[in-house]
């Protein structure tokens, strides 16, 4: 409980204060609830450190909103549909909770977003990869902060093939992330006038990549593109320095988070390139944020923790200023206003639900080049989110 | 240099890739078929004894910066040692049950360490260096062969070889063999089995901690590394039945090249052939390759 | 099967639960708990240990839910299709799989599940690793509206009444006799000319199809099908469930899965969230070890040795 006990200890004092009850919030509370995969594979990547972004940003914005005391919940979802997708029912039907953070993988965040768009309420997405929630299964209710899959690759694709890199070779997850990553990436690279040279599908869980490190060797190709994430992404890698291909051609990851990158050996992941939403030491404003959120959590913050926090920094700010907790006026406020914080530059929310920001383009460091293990990304470049982001699509838009 | 369209060279360099990744196989599948040769039970918790190999490696150069070759001989050892400690404490306890138990006791070990890791190092893994030794390659005519590759197949050639000579030729071995066959008759002989059962156990799972610490350097370690690779070597137990030692270690070969082949000539299916395999074994021969029939 | 004083207060119970008790919660326990019947029917009455049960769950789920969402069927056929489907993958493995004993049978089952998890995160009609998200539910015969969380929860229970009865009706049958006398002793069966490996493949059918049921209905309560419901981990959890009521009991799996599902969703809301796995591997570890009759089992003792 003692994660809690802050969070609770500033809702205690706010709520002895103003007694009388909150004109216009639901409940006389603001209640948030963190669902997310708390000790499987995605844990790292938002997990309890969303839970901890969210109490900082409770405890940040001073702990009540218009005078109702805000409360976090959180539950594990396991990484399970069925399991999330009835924790947020319970949420919303039973417990008064006014929006869900967290959401990190596609089919719990799917199933989390049907459930709160029923209910009309806001999913705050900040770890979860795919499109669809502001293209395919998009909805006035979804925000989806951090960034997407597309983003990503325009970030990374589009600077290496004007830099003359023109052969690409992908090592791709064979499902349906890694078929969207490869998908959006051939596009911005034909767009560009480049090509593909060689696709190899690689079912997930793979652990030997040798012999597909070997296809991309013979393949001619100037770039390597690791369509894939988390353990793929580092094994693949990690083959691939072995048999000398990063020697030879450079490497893309087209997702890769932080703790994936500290995950990697230093010689075997120097000089691959990557976006990312958020970098802790880009400049004093992130390294203030994120060292604060080391102190409570331990480690330095993946992009899903800096979004979490900065998205219901938002949220409150737009509750404020709307007067209530009514989900259609408050997302109407989040549009209006423009974040602004160190997670969220040159940032305004899309009528679709996509926060467009700016997005960095990086590349790993060489292990003399680092301070120390949270040393390990050189930003090259900052991309604009109009470029990052796809543009919106008609039937998604949601201004009223 | 080409056949039937097929690029000869990138060929042979996926049968090599292949035979390394079978190596694993074979240190996996021999060490479950020992113990199933002895005390008839399957030791579902042998993935998960790969995974802690692997990070006893890494806790041992990252907390006492033990070097990789000194902990290819440690890690086993201690891996060896917390076998012993199951068998003792865990496994023994339910000897006399139904070996579905025991099954289902290892299975629950399984999950516990694994969930045990993921609770401390988290899930994404952690890197572990290719020794300093072993570092670059060899340049063959048909494709750049890394040290590292190359001493995992000798290395684990020569336990498997050792192991089988254990088994197969010395005192020792016909012991344990004979206690397989009758354990009552080797106990009134005077011969301590319950003590042999419990070495066994605990050198059939160092041997999957020898794997782990072979993995290390080539594969991420993280908790789910044990899990996935064992349904695979189930199912190549299950191909080569539990027959022979020998056999054990042929089979986790041959299913290595044979992944190998299918991530050349059609990467989509390389994660079901061997289960593929192990369907029309189970049509032809249900009892397996070397499989005595029951 | 004769109606006992149990059986009403049981069935009274499960209809004055959603009142109290969230309706889709309880649903979830009814689908789990006749997945667990079905594993039970295997493992309890023939002895046969199937570590891969999931795959019949999963496919139960997916066909359903494909058909809901593209064949604009009623629920109630799209059900009865997907449980077909579960049992016809039923048939393909348990012939394979009956060819093995033991622990062999175990490691079969287990290597073909996963072979069919492979295929269904790679087949394109299942969405992969997002699943298949917003399964409609649809209308009861074409009439009655199943978007009601109570109404889903009775039509859940219906569903599970009827697989619980015909379970019990299977192990009452001269057919499940035979069942029993095969665990008991399957050289002996053998030896009065049975056809040993038929029967097991005939079980192991029905299992299969049950598991398919209870995939189906639990696809329509959540709205979606994903991969969770085709892991091994699955196919864990259910032999868990099953360990923890009490294998070989008729009421030991239901109650070994309200207990785990309980557990599961208390733990997810709750700080020892991450502890799950470590927390599910000491459950199987401490049953095997010392309480290897189950809840059900262990009070079966209790009852004979005070009162017997």
């Amino acid at each position: 409980m003692n994660r809690f006990t802050k969070t609770l200890a500033a809702v205690a004092v706010a709520a002895a204060t103003s007694t009388a009850a909150v004109a216009n919030v639901s409940d006389d509370k603001i209640k948030i609830g963190v669902l997310a995969d708390m000790g499987g594979v995605y844990s790292d990547l938002c997990g309890p450190g969303c839970v901890t972004a969210l109490e900082m940003a409770a405890e940040d914005f001073g702990g009540e909103v218009l005078g109702a005391p805000i409360e976090i919940v959180s539950a594990d979802d396991q990484l399970k549909a069925d399991v999330g997708s009835a924790i947020v029912r319970k949420w919303v039907e039973d417990e008064q909770v006014d929006a869900v953070g967290g959401l990190v993988s596609s089919a719990v965040t799917g199933a989390a977003t049907k459930v709160l768009t029923d209910a009309k309420k806001i999913a705050m997405i900040s770890t979860a990869a795919s499109n669809a929630f502001t293209t395919a299964s998009c909805s006035p209710y979804n925000v989806h902060w951090t960034y997407n899959v597309a983003a990503l690759a325009n970030g990374t694709v589009k600077p290496m093939v004007d830099s003359g890199k023109k052969k690409w070779f992908f090592i791709t997850a064979d499902y349906a992330f890694g078929h969207a990553l490869e998908s959006v990436a051939t596009e911005v690279i034909e767009n560009n006038g480049g090509e593909v040279v060689g696709v190899v599908r690689a079912p997930l869980a793979t652990t030997d990549f040798s012999s597909y490190v070997l296809q991309a060797q013979a393949s001619g190709a100037d770039v390597v593109a690791l369509a894939n994430a988390g353990a793929d992404t580092v094994n693949s890698l990690k083959a691939a320095t072995e048999f000398g291909l990063t020697e030879m051609v450079d490497v893309a990851g087209l997702l890769v988070f932080t703790p994936a990158a500290q995950a990697m050996d230093p010689d075997t992941a120097a000089g691959m390139r990557l976006t990312t939403g958020f970098y802790w030491d880009y400049d004093d404003e992130t390294r203030a944020w994120s060292n604060r959120f080391k102190e409570r959590h331990g480690s330095i913050p993946a992009m899903g923790h800096a979004g979490a926090y900065s998205m219901a920094m938002h949220y409150f700010r737009a509750v404020e200023a709307a007067g209530t907790d009514d989900s259609d006026a408050v997302m109407a406020k989040m549009r209006e206003l423009k974040p602004d914080d160190f997670f969220a530059r040159n940032a305004y929310l899309r009528a679709d639900g996509r926060m467009v920001h700016d997005m960095y383009y990086a590349e790993i460091k060489p292990a003399d080049q680092r301070r120390d293990n949270d040393d390990i990304l050189n930003v090259l470049s900052v991309i604009p989110g109009d470029q990052a982001f796809a543009p919106m699509l008609p039937e998604c838009n949601f201004a009223d | 240099m080409t056949f039937l369209g097929i690029n000869l060279f990138g060929l042979f360099g996926q049968l090599l890739v292949g035979l390394i990744n079978g190596s694993f196989y074979a240190l996996l599948s021999l060490g479950l078929a020992i113990i199933f040769g002895l005390l008839k039970i399957i030791n579902f918790a042998q993935g998960a004894m790969y995974m802690l190999g692997a990070f006893f490696a890494w806790m041992a150069l990252s907390y006492f910066g033990m070097n990789y070759w000194v902990a290819l001989v440690v890690v086993p050892l201690v891996v060896g040692f917390i076998g012993i400690l199951m068998e003792r404490f865990l496994v023994r306890p339910i000897a006399h049950e139904d070996h579905l138990y025991s099954l289902l006791l290892t299975f629950g070990v399984a999950l516990m360490l694994q969930g045990i890791f993921t609770h401390v190092y988290g899930s994404s893994g952690l890197a572990y260096a290719i020794p300093e030794e072993l570092k670059g390659g060899t340049r063959l005519p048909f494709m750049y062969l890394p040290n590292y590759r190359a001493w995992i197949i000798v290395a684990s050639l020569v336990v498997c070889g050792l192991t089988w000579w254990l088994v197969e030729k010395t005192k020792l071995g016909a012991y344990l063999r004979a206690g397989t066959e009758n354990p009552q008759l080797m106990q009134a002989f005077g011969i301590n089995v319950p003590l042999i059962v419990t070495l066994t156990f605990g050198f059939g799972v160092a041997l999957a901690g020898f794997a782990g610490v072979m993995a290390a350097p080539v594969y991420s370690v993280s908790p789910e590394m044990g899990s996935n690779l064992l349904i695979v070597v189930f199912a190549i137990v299950v191909i080569g039945g539990m027959g022979s030692i020998g056999g054990a270690i042929l089979t986790g070969l041959a299913m290595g090249v044979i992944e190998g082949l299918t991530k050349y000539l059609y990467p989509e299916a390389s994660t079901t052939v061997i289960f593929l395999v192990m369907v029309i074994v189970l049509l032809l021969k249900p009892s397996g390759l070397f499989g005595k029939e029951a | 099967m004769k109606l006992s004083k149990l059986h009403i207060a049981l069935l009274l119970v499960a209809l004055v639960a959603p009142f109290v008790l969230y309706p889709v919660f309880l649903a979830k326990i009814l689908c789990f708990a006749l997945f667990a019947c079905a594993f039970n029917l295997l493992l309890g009455y023939v002895g046969l240990l199937s570590f891969g049960h999931a795959a019949f769950l999963g496919t139960g789920g997916y066909i359903t839910g494909w058909l809901m969402m593209n064949a604009n069927l009623t629920p109630e056929l799209a059900i009865l299709l997907g449980t077909a489907a579960a049992g016809l993958l039923g048939a393909l493995y348990g012939k394979l799989a009956v060819k093995r004993e033991g622990i062999y049978f175990a490691m079969v089952t287990l290597a073909l599940a996963q072979l069919i998890f492979f295929v269904y995160l790679q087949a394109p009609f299942t969405g992969g690793e997002d699943g298949m998200q917003g399964i409609p539910r649809g209308e009861l015969f074409g009439l009655i509206d199943l978007s009601d969380n109570l109404t889903m929860y009775y039509f859940v229970l219906a569903v599970f009444l009827f697989g619980f009865w015909l379970i019990n009706r299977t192990i009452h049958s001269p057919f499940g006799q035979v069942l029993k006398a095969i665990r008991e002793n399957e050289p002996r069966a053998v030896s009065l000319g049975y056809n040993v490996n038929d029967y097991k493949w005939v079980a192991f059918m029905i299992s299969a199809a049950l598991a398919g049921l209870a995939g189906a209905t639990k696809s329509l309560v959540f709205q979606l099908a994903s991969l969770t419901d085709v892991h091994w981990h699955m196919s864990g959890e259910v032999v868990l469930m099953t360990l923890v009521g009490g294998v070989g009991t008729v009421f030991g799996p239901l109650l070994g899965a309200g207990a785990i599902v309980t557990m599961q969703n208390y733990l997810s809301g709750g700080e020892l969230g991450n502890y799950i796995h470590i927390i599910m591997g000491a459950i199987f570890v401490i049953c095997v070890l010392a309480f290897r009759g189950g809840l059900v089992g262990e009070l079966q003792k209790l009852v004979k040795r005070n009162f017997g």
